[in-house]
């Protein structure tokens, strides 16, 4: 279904993305880790075509996604998704409108201007609204919302576009650890329900090995890791961060269970000093 | 476990927020089309009402419209030979006005960047005072620079000074406006930040907000420069000197002396892209972006 082929693009001397190829071959739920800077974000923009690649190819069924232009590209950008980390909703714009946004590629400018939006499409928008559980919010401003919520709206956007894949950049890192599972377990009940494709860059392990089937490490643009989440054991994740022995997952992890553990260990200690 | 099931809240409910929401953007659109006719009303009424207090009809007029510039640019034209040495001639007198313009918009710049920190909520001094600042600016940008370069002339004599307080001033005022939105832009977190360590209110400005703001002001400053560069060769024309001197003598003289009056607006062009140039290079230089 998706094929990257020899995939790079370099800033100046810098190279973001270095030569990565992976294929996908029906619709799964994908997670990409690794540090800050090692070319999560950009590879996913590349996907969407927000970023032009220097050299290599990405091509889903058959098509090549990098060769198009203008409007085709366009069409490609509504059939993929994008959800970001600091949502990039509209902030002055009530919820619906900003939901409305995912229908735009097939809008012209002259209709938006004046807000024209059929009716048909207003319904479908707050059904979507429902079916994340923040219909109530739909008249609202965007900016009054809380970040769970925004990111609610982002994926409402996203399913608005009805798109084939849908690309999420860090889509929790700035939320709490309960509004993170909500948008976690709301993008892996659109892969399940309606069998979308999810490439979701993660920054805490826990969440790729529980939401993903899949798990890409990228170290330095490098892909070097792709494997289940079973094979993502600590010493691979020590490589792919490039962290010594001292690292370990949960002194940052998010997951509220993970204060469990940690009190667990603590008491461990506590018993193991008496 | 978070319970997200489809139509959680029932489907009776979606119903009744589907229902408002269009009744809502039909209230909306409504509210857009009346805006919209009452645009196309006034602007029909206000062109009739300018058409009719007008000497002549506009219809009749506007054929007319390119008359003037075609006799200058023809004059100038046969002319074409003479151009570079009224370039140099009038150079002197353009040197001049620039002189006005690079004194008023420092002088003015300076007040104003005082004036719109103690008019900007959340920074002021004295936050009582924020209106009468304000006002202040008001009535120096509502007055005219000519009126006010006229009555100086009237008590200074006639010179470039009076020229360059009159621009001054209004600088004040315009200048004072912007940088206050400028300000109100400001993140008030560093601001927090160093009153937390003690520093006065000058310190707070000069660190805090001076740093955020300052290649915002810049692209104002260099704009109204531009704009001061335009007024002083106005002023040119009540008596202050400067290239808008000349301008006024190549005009009133008539016919005969347009290559004079292109090789001013030619200088005047010259001067404002060479400094629209500069201006955004040294903002791109303190942006960061060069």
């Amino acid at each position: 279904m998706l094929e990257v082929d020899g995939l790079t693009k370099s800033f100046g001397t810098n190279t973001a993305v270095d030569n990565v190829t992976f294929s996908v071959a029906r619709p799964a739920m994908i997670g990409i880790i690794g540090a800050s800077g090692a070319g999560k974000s950009t590879l996913l923009r590349i996907l969407n075509r927000m970023t032009d690649a220097t050299a290599g190819r990405v091509t889903v069924e058959g098509k090549e996604v990098t060769a198009l232009r203008g409007a085709q590209k366009r069409a490609w950008q509504s059939d993929c998704a994008m959800i970001f980390q600091q949502f990039n909703l509209v902030p002055r714009m009530d919820v619906v409108g900003n939901v409305l946004h995912g229908t735009l590629n097939a809008r012209s400018t002259l209709a938006t201007m004046f807000n024209l939006f059929p009716a048909a499409d207003i319904h479908r928008a707050i059904d979507i609204l429902d079916r994340l559980g923040i219909a109530d919010h739909a008249p609202k401003r965007a900016e009054s919302l809380s970040g769970g919520q925004q990111q609610r709206v982002a994926i409402a956007r996203a399913l608005m576009q009805d798109p084939r894949m849908i690309l999420a950049d860090e889509p929790i890192a700035s939320l709490d650890p309960m509004n993170a599972q909500i948008v976690m377990d709301a993008l892996r009940r659109i892969h399940d329900e309606d069998g979308r494709m999810v490439i979701a860059n993660l920054h805490t392990l826990d969440t790729a090995r529980r939401y993903c089937d899949r798990v890409i490490g990228m170290r330095a643009g490098r892909v070097v890791f792709d494997g289940t989440p079973e094979q993502l054991t600590t010493g691979v994740a020590r490589d792919i961060y490039g962290a010594g022995a001292s690292f370990s997952e949960d002194s940052t992890s998010t997951a509220i269970e993970s204060l469990d553990r940690g009190e667990a260990r603590a008491l461990r200690e506590a018993e193991a000093a008496v | 476990m978070i319970d997200l099931a489809a139509g959680q809240t029932g489907k009776r409910h979606v119903e009744n927020v589907q229902a408002a929401y269009l009744a809502m953007t039909r209230r909306k659109r409504l509210y857009g089309v009346v805006m919209l006719a009452v645009f196309v009303a006034l602007m029909a009424s206000g062109f009739r009402l300018a058409d009719d207090r007008s000497a002549g009809s506009f219809a009749d007029g506007i054929g007319n419209i390119f008359d003037f510039p075609g006799e200058v640019l023809r004059e100038a034209g046969e002319k074409i030979t003479l151009l570079p040495a009224l370039v140099v001639k009038f150079f002197p007198s353009l040197l001049e006005t620039i002189n006005i313009a690079a004194a008023s918009t420092l002088l003015g710049a300076m007040v104003a960047v005082v004036l719109s920190l103690l008019a900007t909520r959340g920074l002021a001094r004295w936050p009582r005072l924020i209106p009468v600042v304000r006002r202040l600016m008001d009535v120096l940008r509502a007055i005219p620079e000519i009126v006010i370069a006229l009555v100086l002339i009237f008590v200074l004599g006639s010179g470039p000074v009076p020229a360059m307080i009159a621009i001054a001033l209004h600088t004040v005022g315009a200048l004072g406006k912007l940088f206050s939105e400028v300000n109100e832009n400001a993140s008030l977190k560093p601001i927090e930040g160093l009153h937390s360590v003690g520093a006065s209110w000058s310190q707070r400005m000069w660190l805090g907000v001076i740093p955020q703001v300052a290649p915002n002001y810049l692209s104002y400053a260099l704009l109204r420069f531009e704009i001061n560069i335009r007024a002083s060769a106005i002023l040119g024309f009540v008596g202050s000197g400067g290239i808008g001197y000349d301008l006024k003598n190549a005009f009133s003289w008539g016919q005969g002396r347009y290559d004079e009056v292109a090789a001013i607006f030619l200088l005047l062009f010259g001067t404002i892209v060479f400094f629209d140039q500069l201006s955004s290079h040294y903002r791109n230089k303190l942006t960061g972006k060069a």
